[in-house]
């Protein structure tokens, strides 16, 4: 299939879903369940793309482990995104050099 | 705009593991920036290239966008509500709705103002260039860089991720239980139930995880605030 058409489908999606609300409605959400949901989703989302993903990432098991493990600590101590990204980076690149 | 500058810093470095990530599932580089300019969302674009290079049916990627992307529309909902209702007519309704993303809603909900136009335009178009000029320079790297080197940056999106989840953790068993959930559902569709893409794996680990998680540990008013600050 033509990737034009995907880029189409996605951006058209996801543009309505942005739209819709933003022009049109003029209410709140009052269920509780739901703005819980819809507070998880993005959590969910993001730990089910990683896991187990993430090992893959790199073509090397060992390395995307390595890079994985440096990520999640340095996430612990809550350092900033684009740090924890390139370490997770540079720590698989090293451990490639070595595997 | 100024308030995007910090937006555009992040996005540059984001969008270049995208393109990176792009460039690795047979993407080309102008497939790969058209994709950054349209969608203008990290988790979304990365599963929509996953659906992309496993070759899944439009239905599928529409699908997995509208799940991905819900929560903008919460979003919207909340900033539709801080609107200058003077200054922002339609058209610019409809304009303005292309940019929202975690990040713009996280400084536009901080103002105490009424949201002009001018303000939320400036903003997104600056952090829109950051964006796709992330997007273009990661393409374009992965397409010269030694292999050592663009397998490494396979990661980068991942990490990031990773650096979004893992802080919560640490306050709310809430966000651990709703993380070790969806990461153990999707554990157990890739090695256990064979025969469900990738894509709809994503859905249904995050749709159950998250309605566990809201059953089990429902929110305040508060919780709600404090998550899209730290966005």
């Amino acid at each position: 299939m033509s990737i034009a058409i995907y880029i189409a489908v996605m951006a058209g999606v996801t543009y309505l879903i942005r739209m819709l609300p933003f022009t049109f409605f003029h209410r709140e959400i009052k269920s509780r369940y739901l703005r819980s949901f819809l507070y998880y989703i993005p959590y969910a989302v993001l730990a089910a793309m990683t896991i187990p993903a993430i090992f893959y990432s790199t073509g090397s098991f060992v390395t995307a482990a390595a890079g994985t493990a440096v990520a999640l600590v340095m996430a612990w101590f809550d350092l900033p995104l684009i740090a924890v990204a390139l370490a997770a980076a540079g720590t698989a690149f090293v451990t490639g050099i070595f595997f | 705009m100024a308030h995007g500058i910090p937006i555009m810093l992040g996005y540059l470095s984001v969008s270049f593991g995208i393109g990176i990530m792009a460039v690795r599932a047979g993407i080309t580089p102008f497939q790969a920036t058209m994709i950054s300019l349209t969608n203008l969302t990290s988790a979304g674009q990365a599963a929509g290239i996953g659906v992309i290079a496993s070759a899944g049916t439009l239905f599928e990627m529409a699908l997995v966008q509208f799940t991905i992307n819900l929560r903008y529309a919460l979003m919207s909902l909340s900033l539709s509500q801080k609107l200058d209702k003077k200054k922002f007519t339609l058209p610019k309704r409809l304009a303005a709705s292309y940019g929202i993303t975690d990040e713009i809603f996280a400084v536009c909900s901080a103002q105490k103002e009424a949201l002009t136009p001018a303000y939320m335009c400036g903003m997104i178009f600056i952090a829109t260039a950051g964006w796709v000029a992330g997007t273009i320079l990661g393409a374009e790297a992965g397409s010269i860089m030694p292999k050592s080197v663009t397998d490494a940056m396979g990661i980068v999106l991942y990490g990031m991720f990773i650096a979004i989840f893992i802080p919560p953790v640490r306050k709310q068993k809430s966000v651990l239980f709703t993380i070790t959930a969806a990461a153990a559902l999707s554990v157990l569709f890739k090695y256990a139930v064979k025969g469900v893409s990738a894509g709809f794996a994503i859905i249904i680990c995050a749709v159950i995880a998250s309605a566990a998680a809201a059953l089990l540990f429902p929110v305040d008013e508060e919780e709600t605030d404090e998550k899209e600050a730290a966005e």
